[in-house]
């Protein structure tokens, strides 16, 4: 499902030596998997999910993703993967202010196969508990409501993985369980993987398989 | 589908900055209403000069001196002032054997040949010899030859005649309020087809066209212009005494008859005021002295050179009380064609026969000859086009401005814009994706405000219409689609008759212009949507 073979990320430094952030021999998250990912701060976490989605280039290695590697794909392709493959949720929400909560779900659909299936849409917004409140915009939603809105969005495409950035950090610890339920049973039931990061050691309690960033990347 | 799906994007971002977007747009309408007028100004004064250069006539003979450019501006637009006259036997030799006869009635060759006859039965008693045939023949032989030649000259058609349809003549010099007044005859109105293309003669509103000669009025009716009626509100039957020389000047004390209005035509006919020529000539100082006739100005001079100012005074009053006696004498005859001078003829020559017409009267040492059209085109294009393209320039400048003002509006957007193009991106869209949806929006801001100032410019014209249209008879109305663009294409080297064949309402070129615009001013801010770092931008 998701295999990672000694990919390699650094940073340029201003004063052009390289920051080396990520080295990892190997990484693999299997079909269904639900998997956490902890980390002290500034370990590289966010980092180690921006490669995998293809927002941030490798310098090296594999990213296996269905058996296809992106790293070695045009910018174009990733982008296509990414669409099609690949769900996120950000700590941030990025919801579009502009488009209601039903129009954020659907933009996702967009950019995939530029066929928007409304029905879908309307079944995963009804699914994350917002059906009433589906043709709000972002900035009438609680901050609770717009993560679940962000979740259907991450699920619209039906992905392979969905990769989850500290989903409930910027949600009151009441939300916070209900937001990672949702997360987990929604891709329980659409078949997808989980890679979750978060620093909560309550939220990683829960997950099967919780990796720490520190003992899988060779950069200390 | 996604181009739709990209659009509708690019419309609720554009809707997202509501105030901004439409002050957006508002410059750009701004700009385009301009660029609209500024066409519609365009195609009125293109159709005006068209109407105005249909005359109905092909020539114009005016008197020798000045320029050509001046005849034209005088005689078909009343602007200018007039030129040097020609003389009223110069005017017959453009008429045919009979009209000419009926003009030298009036005339002191015609009173001397008939005085003359009376000579020649003398000459012919005495000429059965003896010593009074002697004497006859030192007295008078030389007036019997002089009689001849006067005959001869009577009895012939004009040398022009041949070549001319009608010739209309054409007296100015006098204004009623701020209008010219222009001395002319029937013909005018009764056998100028002023539009050739629609076969439109002046039409009369009200009244009808003054007489030769009428029991009531005598020689002293009038007809006026659309534009005179309506700003000086004459009515039929309102009496004017015009004011000679220049606008201002003292007042005749000849009164005319107004017994016709006419229609609106768009031609500067509309803006004079027509009295019969007869009348004309026979108000004092139109004309031309007799010899050993004192002259108008020869009696101001002798006024001014009396030694107080109460015998200037009384002197003046009985002059101008003399000279109204003699102007509103009862049983007056028209002048005498030796006394008459025309500032203008307005000629109509048969097919093909301009040119040569041209040419004989240049020649001569009498007068000159103008082909109006030609004259008219030419001012068109050394005035009227520049002027024009200088405010097309300046309003497509305008509408640059307004371009640039949309790409601030949308650069100002695009640091606040950065996440969203960036999450954007994180769902899948790629570079160009959202490149295109920038340009989009600045397309979409461009052709709103566009449409905004299409709209508005139409509105506009629409509105001043009945106002163009009373000063230049041309109707704008709503003329959405604009006026050929065959014009512009011309003046980019496209050979006329080809682009006429490609007929484009010109204002249909502004929605590419407006696109190309757009796409120009927003590939600046769409390049730094295209080079968004998504991991920087979009935080966590």
């Amino acid at each position: 499902m998701l295999e990672l073979c000694d990919v390699k990320k650094s940073y340029q430094e201003p004063d052009g030596g390289t920051l080396p952030i990520l080295d990892i021999p190997h990484f693999a998250v299997k079909e269904g998997e639900q998997m956490v990912l902890v980390g002290r701060s500034g370990c590289g976490k966010t980092t180690l999910l921006h490669t995998i989605a293809g927002i941030s280039k490798a310098d090296a290695g594999k990213i296996l993703i269905d058996g296809v590697d992106i790293a070695g794909m045009s910018e174009a392709g990733v982008d296509r993967v990414r669409a099609e493959k690949l769900g996120y949720v950000f700590q941030t929400f990025n919801l579009l202010p502009g488009f209601s909560a039903l129009e954020n779900v659907m933009l996702g659909m967009t950019f995939a196969h530029g066929r928007k299936d409304r029905q879908r849409a309307e079944h995963l917004i009804a699914r994350v508990g917002l059906a009433h409140r589906k043709t709000h915009k972002p900035a009438a939603l609680s901050v609770g409501e717009q993560q679940r809105v962000a979740v259907a969005r991450a699920l619209a495409n039906k992905p392979s993985i969905l990769l989850a950035d500290e989903p409930t950090a910027n949600i009151d610890p009441r939300n916070q369980q209900n937001i990672i339920d949702l997360i987990r049973e929604t891709c329980r039931e659409e078949g997808v993987s989980l890679v979750l990061v978060t620093h909560s050691t309550e939220v990683a309690g829960q997950f099967e398989r919780v990796d720490k960033l520190e003992e899988i990347n060779k950069v200390k | 589908m996604y181009f739709l799906d990209l659009l509708q994007i690019a419309f609720r971002s554009i809707r997202q900055r509501g105030i901004a977007s439409l002050l957006t747009m508002f410059s750009m309408s701004l700009g385009v209403t301009l660029v609209v007028a500024v066409l519609s100004i365009h195609g009125v004064v293109d159709k005006s000069f068209r109407n105005n250069a249909s005359l109905g006539y092909n020539l114009i003979i005016g008197g020798k001196g000045g320029g050509q450019e001046q005849l034209t501006l005088s005689t078909v637009y009343y602007l200018s002032q007039p030129l040097y006259p020609v003389s009223g036997n110069y005017y017959l030799e453009f008429m045919s054997r009979e009209e000419r006869d009926k003009q030298m009635v009036h005339s002191f060759a015609h009173r001397s040949h008939e005085a003359s006859t009376i000579v020649h039965d003398m000459r012919q008693l005495t000429s059965l010899g003896g010593p009074l045939d002697l004497m006859a023949e030192d007295l008078l032989d030389p007036v019997v030859e002089k009689q001849d030649a006067l005959r001869a000259d009577l009895d012939r058609p004009g040398k022009y005649a041949h070549l001319t349809e009608f010739a209309i003549p054409v007296c100015l010099g006098d204004y009623y309020d701020r209008f010219r007044v222009v001395a002319t005859n029937t013909q005018l109105f009764d056998t100028l087809v002023y539009d050739i293309e629609n076969q439109k003669k002046f039409e009369f509103a009200q009244g009808r066209n003054f007489h030769h000669h009428d029991k009531v009025h005598t020689y002293f009716e009038a007809v006026v212009g659309s534009t005179v009626a309506r700003e000086l509100n004459v009515k039929l039957g309102h009496e004017f005494s015009p004011s000679h020389g220049y606008q201002g000047g003292g007042a005749h004390a000849s009164t005319f008859t107004v017994v016709g209005i006419l229609k609106p035509s768009g031609t500067p006919n509309d803006r004079a005021v027509f009295i019969n020529m007869e009348g004309f000539y026979l108000m004092e100082g139109h004309s031309e002295p007799v010899d050993g006739a004192v002259s108008e100005e020869e009696v101001l001079k002798a006024i001014d050179k009396l030694p107080t100012p109460e015998a200037k005074e009384k002197a003046w009053r009985e002059h101008v009380a003399e000279r109204a006696a003699r102007e509103t004498a009862p049983n007056q005859e028209p002048l005498a064609v030796e006394q008459r001078e025309i500032t203008a003829l307005l000629l109509k020559t048969p097919r093909n026969a301009a040119m040569d017409l041209d040419k004989a009267v240049n020649n001569g040492k009498e007068a000159q000859a103008v082909l109006p059209v030609g004259v008219i085109t030419r001012m068109f294009d050394f005035i009227i086009t520049p002027i024009q393209r200088m405010l097309l320039v300046l309003t497509t400048m305008i509408c640059i401005v307004s371009g640039v003002s949309i790409l601030v509006s949308i650069y100002n957007s695009m640091s606040e814009r950065r996440q969203e193009i960036a999450i954007m991106r994180a769902l899948g869209a790629g570079r160009s994706t959202v490149m295109t949806i920038i340009l989009l929006e600045s397309t979409l801001l461009s052709l709103g405000g566009g449409f905004a100032g299409w709209l508005f410019g139409h509105l506009l014209c629409l509105i001043a219409s009945p106002m163009i249209e009373e000063q230049t008879g041309v109707s704008v109305g709503l003329n959405l689609w604009g006026d050929p663009f065959y014009e512009p294409l011309k003046w980019f080297g496209i050979d006329g008759s080809i682009a006429e064949r490609f007929v484009i309402p010109m204002e249909w070129t502004l929605v590419p212009g407006l696109v190309l615009l757009a796409i120009v001013v927003g590939l600046w801010p769409g390049m730094t949507a295209y080079r968004t770092d998504v991991a920087k931008s979009l935080g966590k």
